[in-house]
């Protein structure tokens, strides 16, 4: 299937970016050329196959509850674009 | 001979027996790096002061008897890897001046055994591409003729130790971002086994398929690097806890009776003849060396392209969820914050990771996870019981790196798709956590180098290092160290 560019916008959105409209119908193109060679997947037979999410066994790794060092106040903040008494500032989400 | 030509074996040896020291050795590839970084730009980053004072430093310990296996070596790290207190960037302008408060244990642990760091190594951004045309700051060019690209993602690393700019290098690995690079500047690239490796402090692209590798001039200096980097982690819950064997000792330089795969799907129409010949020429060597050639099928070869690009693109775009604006790196300064999340990340991504994060999110969104994601975990389980099914009867696979040699930068650039399809016989293995090296076997007509890939098994890195080892001692490419930076200078040169 073909994506238009307001399903991008609509992707786009999900994945919080901001896009052109020039970007827009180039990306709608191009992610759908690669949607539909990706559709080559679903003439292989795959009932009953279990999913591959990863190659290792999945197994929760715990560790003993102990406290260690981390990272100080100011290292925390030092590449924050904005911070203010000890905390990351964020802007405003709601404004008049 | 230039200090900056040697191995690193040879460096070591070389310092040990007190022919020259780690600072004289630094100063010599610093002063290579000074003479051909304006024509190859592998480096986002030189940290020249900070070399010296390390070299200083390795003087010292080597001086009170320290024997640290990599004591004084200067190496290049790939700028997807945290240096705490050095700029990394990921090659995106999203990180422009972020300095990680940490390092990457695979840093810290080459930082321990001595090594010397030169600098950040130029990447696709966010290791996304296979050119350094994705990186947000230069494109690297190929040292063996300056209008090709060096391949990618790791092209900054595989360049540097192609010119002569570090003796060796840290790359990282999702698809072949090792492998294919080595392959394009005649090189060695390792990508060691899913969880071998410490993955903390590595900026993660696709997490179930991330491996840090590492790129040198020949086998045994990729030995001596693994062994340095592998092993159990508390800080990565995938490294495993197996134990980590010493990987020179796997270098016996004997093949005799080895079962070596070759799998029918890796010469398609597309390989390009003299990279064929070359690959098939190189598998004659091993059985001249005697190896067993037996050929083998991984049929669902023509699917690891979609398979890779619905997984990877889905991890992808959860894990570049955090790059917000908010706790580090570039921010638009919109009024609200919506927007400013919006353009944060419209203005700081590139194109190529703004099409990947928008690929993830649309596998991974409602109505279409099933088909395309799920499918693709689905199909992914078929292509890993596919190499099992394959080891059980052979020991390696043998087969080419890429259907192309270098191409030309601008060539492809426009083109995602075209780009994404000459992946194909590098991105099946990192879907099934195997290991895999690439190895020069020879040129082409053009002078362009060509790489022999050998996969192994996981956790099978002793056997591919030691056929890849073999193969090697046994020809005479004029690609070792001498070839290669004959071949940078005239390049540079010319």
């Amino acid at each position: 299937m073909r994506l238009s560019p307001d399903d991008v916008r609509h992707v786009a959105e999900l994945a919080k970016l901001s896009l052109t409209a020039e970007e827009a119908q180039e990306y709608a193109e191009q992610l759908s050329d690669i949607l539909e060679y990706a559709d080559a997947l679903k003439e292989i037979d795959t009932t009953g196959v279990a999913p591959t999410p990863y190659v290792l066994p999945l197994t929760s790794v715990m560790r003993e509850d102990e406290p260690h060092d981390g990272l100080s106040n100011e290292e925390a903040l030092a590449n924050a674009p904005d911070a203010a008494d000890g905390f990351f500032r964020v802007k405003a989400y709601f404004g008049e | 001979m230039n200090l900056y030509e040697l191995t690193i074996q040879e460096a070591l040896d070389g310092m040990d027996r007190g022919d020259f020291t780690a600072v004289e050795l630094t100063a010599d590839l610093l002063g290579r790096i000074g003479a051909v970084e304006r024509e190859i730009q592998s480096f986002l980053t030189v940290t020249g002061e900070l070399a010296l004072a390390q070299a200083a430093r390795a003087d010292a310990r080597r001086r009170q008897g320290d024997a640290s296996p990599l004591l004084g070596i200067p190496l290049g790290i790939k700028d997807v890897l945290s240096t705490r207190d050095v700029e990394t960037t990921c090659g995106s302008k999203i990180l422009k001046g972020y300095v990680p408060p940490y390092t990457a244990t695979s840093v810290k642990k080459l930082e321990a055994a001595g090594m010397v760091m030169l600098g950040k190594t130029n990447t696709d951004e966010f290791a996304m591409g296979s050119s350094t045309e994705n990186s947000a700051y230069h494109t690297t060019r190929n040292p063996w003729n300056l209008e090709r690209v060096p391949g990618g993602s790791s092209g900054g690393s595989a360049a540097a130790v192609a010119a002569g700019e570090a003796l060796g290098a840290l790359g990282t690995d999702t698809g072949g971002s090792v492998r294919q690079p080595a392959s394009f500047c005649g090189v060695v690239g390792l990508k060691p086994s899913y969880g071998r490796v410490s993955r903390y402090g590595l900026v993660a692209y696709g997490s179930s398929l991330d491996q840090i590798g590492t790129l040198t001039k020949d086998v045994r200096d990729a030995a001596l690097l693994l062994n340095v980097i592998a092993g159990h982690d508390p800080r990565d819950s995938t490294s495993l806890p197996d134990a980590t064997p010493d990987y020179r000792t796997a270098l016996t330089g004997d093949v005799r009776g080895l079962r070596v795969g070759v799998p029918a799907e890796y010469f398609i129409d597309g390989i390009e003849p003299d990279v064929e010949q070359a690959v098939r020429e190189a598998i004659a060597q091993l059985a001249h060396l005697g190896a067993e050639i037996i050929p083998v099928s991984l049929p669902n070869t023509d699917k690891a392209v979609p398979v890779y690009y619905m997984i990877a693109t889905a991890e992808a775009g959860a894990n570049l969820a955090r790059f917000d604006g908010i706790r580090f790196g570039y921010s638009a300064g919109a009024d609200r914050l919506m927007d400013n999340y919006r353009q944060t990340r419209g203005e700081g991504f590139g194109p190529e990771v703004k099409r990947r994060i928008m690929l993830g999110t649309y596998v991974l969104s409602a109505g279409y996870y099933d088909a395309y994601y799920g499918k693709a975990q689905q199909v992914r389980t078929l292509m890993k019981q596919d190499f099992e099914d394959v080891f059980s009867r052979v020991d390696v696979i043998a087969c080419p790196v890429s259907p192309t040699t270098a191409f030309k930068i601008g060539e492809k650039s426009d083109d995602p798709m075209a780009m994404y399809l000459a992946d194909v016989f590098t991105l099946s293995l990192n879907l099934a956590g195997m290991c895999g090296i690439s190895v020069p076997c020879g040129l082409d007509a053009a002078g362009l180098p060509i790489g022999l890939q050998l996969i192994g098994p996981h956790l099978g890195e002793e056997v591919i290092l030691r056929t890849a080892h073999a193969y090697e001692q046994s020809t005479n490419f004029g690609l070792s160290v001498g070839g290669l930076a004959a071949a940078s200078r005239r390049h540079v040169a010319g």
